[in-house]
């Protein structure tokens, strides 16, 4: 037995196991919380990029087992794999050290953080999985590990957001399953193939493929928002800042957006999928989304909701790039995995910080807010910076790509979506840092009081600074091998030689 | 008479021979001797399992004598699987049972004196209904079947009068007078099928039946009556109040068990003696009350105010996924896969009703009611029964990962390839309905109070983690093929195309 083909499994336990021995814990025993939480994380951390050094080398990690005859879980870290597997294993270590410092003396800390590990080890599993009902069954699971963290406020509101929730995802997922067990009983289980798998089985079905096509997209659209299935969204805002972070930046909105990328590519190949002309829809429903979303959060009052509108419109441009044949376009999609991770995650921080510091939670009670918080909304603004697509930063790095990926593909008609995108963007999040920055600050707001010279808890500080550092980093980077801009091109190469 | 095949007569035996020494040595005692007849059930039923593992299907002529005359058992893979879940289940529901009759909180003399009495007869008379099961499982002649189905009944109104409220004789006596007119049917299915054809033994019967007028009127006489014992719509009307008015070991017990030994019933006569043309039709017929038992129960189950008959409809509403099997398996080739879905479904439903029953009974002794609404934070107090009911929930809803959701996938995969895709959309319907009402009470596990500490009796800990372990095994056949391997000796459809073919 080698070792290489427990590594998949292994990463999956990591955060089970702490999931689960922390729900075992006493209420009260928070050091020993923390310390299982972040050792767990980091842990994890360390096995994903030990994983990602060995596929950059060429090794092949995977784990299989049988469930029914001929169907199997199987678990494999090829290159998109780890892509995302990275991205969430570090954001999951980042909000932990967010979470400890937000969730500080409320109740249920047990339930919260055990939930927040195993709705993790759901992503992972969304991020491994080597075949269609692999990533089913990790989707599902995702869906029944978020509900608590969605609902974990216990408030009337909060209850109804999770049922919102549940309703949404649960129609998507049985959808999704129709697509899979359809597709299944015309070829036979399947793995994923770098290149697409599908180029193997016959043509004759082109009507049936076509329609499994749009099922599945349909399945995986709930969770990463796809207009008109967006609803569920700006209600599940009900969470705590780091659910929010987590369920837009990696877990939920991102696994949907990952489904996208893997049923176009490695399930039906790209040149497949542009031979049965299903891409042109998707391209248009994407463009929609961006730009509706984007519209919806012009309107938007209360920040957080305006940043779940802005997911809507963000998540999209993967779907975008995805749509677009050609590589510079696939770069575009998939890099922006990474770059909408890094840079959500900061902005829910920042409002998170700002809610929990000052209670301020609508954009009107924001003036000045910057002279009191400087560190905050520094790390604000880069990324919202980064997100209207401002050079160097990584936001910029995306929509670049997937313009000339677009005049690449001779598509001319996206270049005209990303301007119009990128200047609604800069319409909803330029008053922000201006008013925050240029106005006056008002001391009427309750503070919470917070001892020491910082400006809030270091814990709640740190996270965000991190991740707008990265975000400026992979933007300024982005040439080096090792951004993620570097990993997206390996795995297009990848996708698009054989 | 070798050794082999004596295994089979003590299934039957021990379970009897339990009951009756369990009767004499009187109420202190029952438990015990319940416990020690289950190990040996389990060393004897782990003997058979093997056997039949190794050599195939076992048969034995009970005392030599051969049929027509004598007493036929059989056990193939299916028998061998419903005799584990029901140890499984049924081992499972005596240690919930040890803690469930030791109610330290009845101070006065004949509130202790009932309780004696009413747990002494519980260990009896469930052991006499495990009797009556094992022998109907391994019964392989048609007469049998029906002296079992019998016992089995009178066993489960029994067990249910013992709660003594007047709701639960009610019920009790609405259930017997049913199941009588069921049996009623099937016993004169089976005296025209006996008329017409001299044999009462299943094989034989199978190729001596043909199809014409007077089998088709045995057919429907017999599916009618066991239609009637395993509550299929709108024959249920019995099951709510019947299973939700009982002691909660005595709900386990029924939902989890009594209904699926008519369903088996039906099973083996359906597949093995019926002939294919009768059936094909009869099989559509009996889909769509499947679908409309799947549909009105779960909505049924989401308007209930009481958590008890909510988990009671929602066994109305999975008894109609069991019988999605006969129009799924009515085209030849598909009937393997289903026939697998439907025993998964049998099997996961077995393990996750029960503990979901023993939640509620543990919610019960805590806090006396179990009104939904006024369950805030009770929840909250009984973590690992909340959280037994939220994995049994899984397997009720069919996600992933559970024996439920297998269940669910091989039949959404036999009606898409059968191409009969009606099926698949009822089938998914019913695990959104299933989801409606599994979170309606899930909810009040998050849900936030004012009272933090509500005032709750003690729940013994065996009632906590008997549930729990029972939901995690539902979970668990999710995980391995095993069962199916086991189910594969001696099923009906043996040129059947598998899954592997298909590969």
């Amino acid at each position: 037995m080698n070792l290489e083909s427990y590594f998949p499994l292994l990463v999956l336990l990591t955060s089970l196991l702490t999931g689960i021995s922390i729900f075992f814990l006493d209420e009260k025993r928070s050091a020993l919380r923390i310390l299982l939480n972040i050792s767990g994380s980091a842990a994890m951390f360390a096995f994903v990029i030990f994983m990602l050094w060995g596929v950059f080398h060429g090794h092949n990690y995977e784990t299989r087992w049988s469930l029914l005859p001929g169907i199997n879980i199987a678990l494999r870290a090829d290159s998109m794999a780890i892509l995302f597997a990275t991205l969430s294993a570090f954001l999951w270590l980042i909000t932990s050290i967010y979470a400890i410092g937000y969730l500080e003396i409320t109740p249920h800390r047990n339930r919260f953080f055990g939930f927040f590990s195993l709705s993790v080890s759901a992503t992972m599993g969304i991020a491994l999985a080597n075949n269609l009902f692999t990533f089913f069954i990790f989707y599902e699971i995702l869906t029944l590990t978020t509900y608590p963290l969605v609902v974990h406020q216990g408030t009337e509101k909060a209850l109804r957001a999770g049922r919102i929730y549940i309703m949404y995802t649960f129609c998507g997922g049985a959808v999704l399953l129709i697509g899979i067990v359809w597709l299944y009983t015309l070829t036979g289980p399947f793995d994923f193939v770098e290149g697409g798998a599908l180029r193997r089985f016959g043509e004759e079905r082109r009507v049936a493929l076509v329609v499994i096509f749009f099922l599945m997209i349909l399945g995986v659209g709930v969770k990463s928002a796809l207009v008109p299935l967006h609803g569920w969204l700006p209600t599940a805002m009900i969470a705590p800042a780091p659910v929010s972070a987590l369920l837009h930046a990696v877990a939920v909105v991102k696994a949907g957006a990952f489904g996208i990328v893997r049923i176009v590519y490695d399930v039906y190949g790209i040149r497949f999928a542009e031979e049965l002309n299903v891409l042109g829809p998707l391209a248009v429903l994407a463009s929609v989304t961006i730009i509706y979303g984007s519209c919806r959060a012009l309107y938007q009052v209360n920040l957080k909701r305006l940043l779940a509108f802005s997911t809507i419109s963000q998540v999209s441009y993967i779907a975008l790039g995805v749509a677009i044949v050609g590589p510079l376009a696939t770069t575009g999609g998939l890099v922006h995995l990474i770059h909408q991770g890094i840079m959500k995650i900061t902005l829910f921080f920042c409002a998170g910080n700002l809610s929990k510091t000052l209670h301020i939670h609508d954009i009107n009670q924001m003036n000045g807010v910057a002279w009191r918080m400087p560190l905050t909304m520094t790390a604000f603004t880069i990324t919202s910076l980064g997100m209207i697509g401002v050079p160097p930063l990584a936001g910029f790095v995306t929509k670049w790509y997937l313009g000339i990926g677009a005049v690449q593909a001779n598509q001319q008609w996206v270049i005209a979506v990303l301007a119009v995108s990128s200047l609604l963007n800069a319409i909803y999040f330029l008053p922000i840092i201006y008013v925050s920055w240029f106005k006056k600050y008002e001391e009427n707001q309750p503070e919470e009081h917070i001892s020491g010279k910082l400006e809030t808890r270091w814990t709640l500080l740190l996270p965000p600074l991190i991740t707008a550092f990265l975000s400026l980093a992979a933007g300024l980077l982005a040439a080096s091998n090792l951004s993620p801009l570097g990993w997206a091109k390996l795995i297009v190469r990848r996708e698009y030689l054989p | 008479m070798d050794e082999t095949t004596v295994l089979i007569v003590w299934v039957i035996l021990l379970p009897f021979v339990g009951a009756m020494v369990a009767f004499i040595l009187g109420p202190r005692k029952a438990p015990i001797v319940t416990i020690i007849t289950s190990y040996c059930i389990i060393s004897v039923v782990a003997a058979l399992t093997w056997q039949v593992w190794k050599y195939g299907p076992q048969r034995h002529d009970v005392g030599g004598w051969v049929a027509p005359l004598g007493i036929a058992l059989y056990a193939d893979g299916l028998t061998v699987l419903m005799l584990i879940m029901s140890i499984v289940v049924g081992t499972l529901v005596s240690v919930y049972a040890l803690g469930y009759f030791t109610d330290s909180s009845i101070s006065s003399e004949t509130g202790k004196a009932n309780h004696r009495s009413k747990s002494s007869f519980f260990w009896v008379l469930w052991l006499f209904l495990w009797a009556a099961l094992n022998a109907l499982f391994l019964s392989q002649d048609i007469f049998n079947i029906y002296i079992t189905l019998e016992l089995l009944t009178l066993a489960a109104v029994a067990l249910i009068t013992l709660e003594g409220e007047s709701e639960a004789i009610t019920a009790a006596i609405r259930y017997l007078l049913t199941s009588l007119v069921g049996a009623a049917l099937f016993l004169f299915g089976v005296a025209i099928l006996y008329a017409n054809f001299g044999t009462l033994e299943l094989e034989g019967l199978g190729e001596l039946v043909q199809t014409g007028s007077l089998s088709v009127v045995a057919i429907a006489l017999i599916t009618m009556g066991l239609l009637l014992k395993t509550a299929l719509f709108p024959m249920h009307f019995w099951l709510p109040p019947a299973h939700s008015n009982a002691l909660t070991p005595v709900s386990s017990l029924l939902s989890a068990l009594v209904i699926k030994g008519s369903f088996y019933v039906l099973l083996r006569l359906w597949f093995q003696v019926f002939p294919l043309e009768v059936t094909m039709v009869a099989g559509h017929l009996i889909g769509c009350l499947a679908a409309a038992a799947i549909l009105w129960g779960s909505l049924a189950a989401m308007c209930q105010k009481r958590l008890k008959i909510l988990v009671a409809y929602s066994t109305v509403a999975q008894v109609g996924y069991l019988f999605l099997l006969f129009p799924l398996a009515a085209k030849e080739t598909h009937g393997l896969g289903a026939w697998n879905g439907a025993i998964y479904q049998t099997i996961s439903h077995a393990c996750a009703k029960a503990a979901m029953f023993m939640v509620v009974g543990n919610i019960i002794r805590a806090i006396g009611h179990d009104r939904i609404k006024d369950m805030k934070g009770v929840c909250q107090q009984l973590p690992v029964s909340m959280f037994a009911f939220a994995l049994a929930g899984l397997t009720i809803m069919g996600m992933p990962p559970s024996g439920g959701f297998a269940a669910k996938w091989m039949l959404i995969t036999t009606s898409i390839q059968s191409g009969q895709w009606w099926w698949a959309v009822i089938l998914l319907a019913g695990g959104l309905l299933a989801a409606g009402y599994i979170f309606s009470v899930l909810k009040y596990a998050f849900i936030k109070t004012e009272i933090v500490n509500v005032p709750l009796r003690p729940v013994p800990r065996c009632m906590e983690w008997a549930p729990l372990i029972l939901s995690l095994l539902a979970l668990l056949i999710g995980f391995t093929p095993m069962p199916l391997d086991l189910l594969r000796i001696g099923n009906p459809f043996p040129d059947a195309v598998t899954m592997e073919v298909v590969k």
